[in-house]
């Protein structure tokens, strides 16, 4: 029961907050509801018994990732740029790719049912105690199965660092006198 | 019985450990912030040559209590151009988050407030360092340009020497092989489960520790890295449209983490809850210490009390000097009493425990009253010409020596000792560089004003 109403309240939070974040005016309230959202579904990482992926997501998108959004919008005139064209550009984008995302969820959801086996939903939990240690074995796979993956995504994010120093540096010559 | 109130009972039956040390550390840190506040004050006026708070207590005991009072009574002032909810909201997030990440800390081997969660030490570095939205969402709340310089200035800060931080508490869990608080701490006394010959992770990754320390002052905005609240720059930086109790919940957000901090460096680097050289057999003595340390402070109150000018506050010392004995009972009574021995594990390892952590605080209070103040500029060298790639080596350092240990056999002492030279030999580069490259641009400065003179 605990269970339900804990995966409750956290879907609840998510959701609403989610919503919220769309449709706040001001930047700063929708990066504010945006950090609930974010924990509110880390909440639900935990029920999943999946701890690492819990706080992973704490460190990364709330205290690393937001805090550099906040950091941005605190810095970049908001109200001057809503006004340009380019964000104004982006709307039918955006609804095309919502509807996509939506069909894409709805689809999933009907056909589940429908596939052979359990489908797609795993029924039951396993207890608690009988899982194996979630970062241990995070790491075991990372770093035997899947080790040239993890390998090409940390090169492409060194690339990128290299690149942002890069381009910032650039941009400093070109702007002195 | 029905089916709701067994359930409820249930909960309580699994869970009132954990629910009973939520509720003290909730209750129970502010009272022990107010006293490091007053520990603060009295340090400064030992090292400035005063004596500090006198007046509210025998030397200035109940200071803390007043220094309550008079938050939760004063005017708490909402600026008008202020986004109101966030304004509200920013100090609670600074508070809440410190008090959380306290729940997975190991006072002792047998208590902790969280379960032995397996991701122990990560849990309390992430949800510690969410305090820092409180104080940039306040900054930018106050919509005045103090905080939000201030604010700015935090994160910027917090960016910078995170990853240093980070990078060194790496080393010490290379070493304990575990994020589990509890097998950290259990790593430092048996390295090898085979043989007893654990110690302090400070002797075996130092710099490490140096760095730890140096990332934590400036992660919880003290001087010389207190930068987001320069009183002579900033008037109070993030703080200063706050008042009243919100000023108070800021305030003891940022002690909470100077204790959570002391508590992650006191976890990794200086064993936990284990008393000094716990393998050591002819330092068992100091497994008394706890006792004696307790009696001696309470016979110390007995000999001050006949000092006081008051007789009110020399019944209040014998108060103290009897609380003093009544610890130092406690203490002593599993040694008398046979049947309490159990407790003499938990006992002894919380009272380690404070110990360090006060002594880091201690430490963080010493630098406040030795050092200058650091300029913005030589902050961010220090924390991404020095500290981070130190930081970087350092990891690769520790590593290696855990392999030249278990792969080539080498004494660990040795190759401790060859991997740490390697490590500082390093840090007097990076040094020596970016005293060259400030050396440069002072003369590039130099050379500027003199062409713009001209």
């Amino acid at each position: 029961m605990l269970d339900s109403i804990l995966f409750y309240f956290f879907a609840g939070v998510a959701v609403l907050s989610a919503a919220l974040m769309v449709t706040r005016r001001n930047a700063i309230h929708s990066a504010v509801f945006l950090i609930t959202a974010l924990l509110a579904t880390a909440g639900i990482f935990l029920q999943l018994r999946a701890e690492f992926l819990f706080i992973a997501q704490i460190i990364l998108y709330v205290g690393g990732i937001m805090v550099l959004f906040i950091f941005v919008i605190m810095l970049v005139r908001l109200d001057v740029a809503i006004h340009q064209i380019r964000f104004r550009m982006q709307k039918f984008v955006a609804l095309l790719v919502a509807l996509a995302l939506g069909l894409e969820l709805t689809a999933i959801l009907y056909f589940a049912r429908k596939l052979p086996g359990q489908g797609l939903f795993i029924q039951g939990s396993a207890p608690a105690d009988q899982l194996p240690p979630n970062s241990e074995e995070l790491a075991r796979s990372l770093f035997s199965s899947y080790l040239l993956p993890f390998e090409i995504a940390s090169v492409l994010l060194l690339v990128a660092m290299v690149g942002a120093v890069v381009m910032a540096k650039n941009k400093k010559r070109t702007d002195e006198p | 019985m029905n089916p709701t109130t067994a359930a409820i009972l249930h909960f309580l039956q699994t869970w009132w450990v954990e629910l009973v040390c939520g509720v003290v550390i909730v209750a129970v840190v502010p009272l022990i912030a107010g006293y490091i506040v007053l520990m603060e004050r009295k340090l400064m006026a030992d090292m400035q040559a005063r004596l500090g708070p006198m007046r509210v207590g025998p030397h200035g005991l109940l200071q803390p209590i007043a220094d309550a009072v008079k938050l939760l009574i004063k005017e708490d002032i909402v600026p008008a151009d202020a986004d109101a909810l966030i304004f509200w909201f920013a100090p609670v997030i600074s508070m809440v988050a410190a008090l959380t990440s306290m729940g997975a800390l190991a006072f002792g081997p047998t208590f902790q407030v969280a379960r032995d969660i397996n991701i122990g030490i990560l849990f309390v570095l992430g949800v510690s360092s969410l305090g820092f939205l409180g104080i940039i969402l306040g900054g930018w709340a106050s919509n005045s340009h103090y905080s939000i310089i201030g604010a700015i200035r935090s994160t910027a800060q917090l960016v910078s020497y995170e990853t240093a931080g980070g990078l060194a508490v790496i080393s010490a869990l290379l070493l304990s092989g575990t994020l589990r608080i509890r097998a950290i701490v259990e790593a430092q006394q048996n390295y090898n489960p085979q043989q007893h010959s654990g110690v302090w992770f400070i002797f075996l990754a130092p710099v490490s520790f140096f760095i730890y320390l140096v990332a934590s002052i400036a992660e919880t905005n003290r001087a010389p890295f207190d930068l987001p609240e320069a009183e002579s720059e900033l008037v109070a930086g993030y703080m200063t449209e706050y008042s009243g109790f919100r000023w108070a919940l800021y305030f003891l957000g940022e002690y909470a983490n100077m204790i959570v901090v002391g508590a992650v460096a006191t976890t990794l680097f200086l064993g936990g809850w284990l008393r000094p050289f716990p393998n050591v057999h002819w330092l068992n003595w100091l497994d008394f210490l706890p006792v004696l340390l307790m009696a001696l402070v309470g016979v110390y109150c007995i000999y001050r009390a006949g000092k006081q000018p008051v007789p009110v506050q020399t019944w209040f010392m014998w108060a103290v000097a009897l609380g003093c004995f009544a610890v130092a009972a406690i203490f002593a009574a599993p040694w008398i009493f046979a049947p309490l021995k159990f407790i003499v594990p938990g006992l002894n390892g919380a009272f380690w425990f404070l110990l360090k952590v006060t002594a880091y605080i201690y430490v963080f209070m010493w630098l406040r009253f030795t050092l200058p103040r650091y300029r913005f500029d030589q902050l961010m060298h220090l924390g991404w010409y020095i500290l981070i790639p130190l930081a970087i080596v350092n990891v690769f350092a520790v590593g290696v020596a855990i392999v030249l240990e278990s792969e080539f056999g080498w004494n660990r002492w040795l190759a401790l000792i060859v991997t740490t030279a390697f490590t500082l030999a390093v840090a007097a580069i990076l040094v020596n560089l970016h005293d060259k490259r400030t050396a440069g641009a002072s003369t590039a400065t130099t050379a500027t004003t003199d062409s713009y003179a001209g």
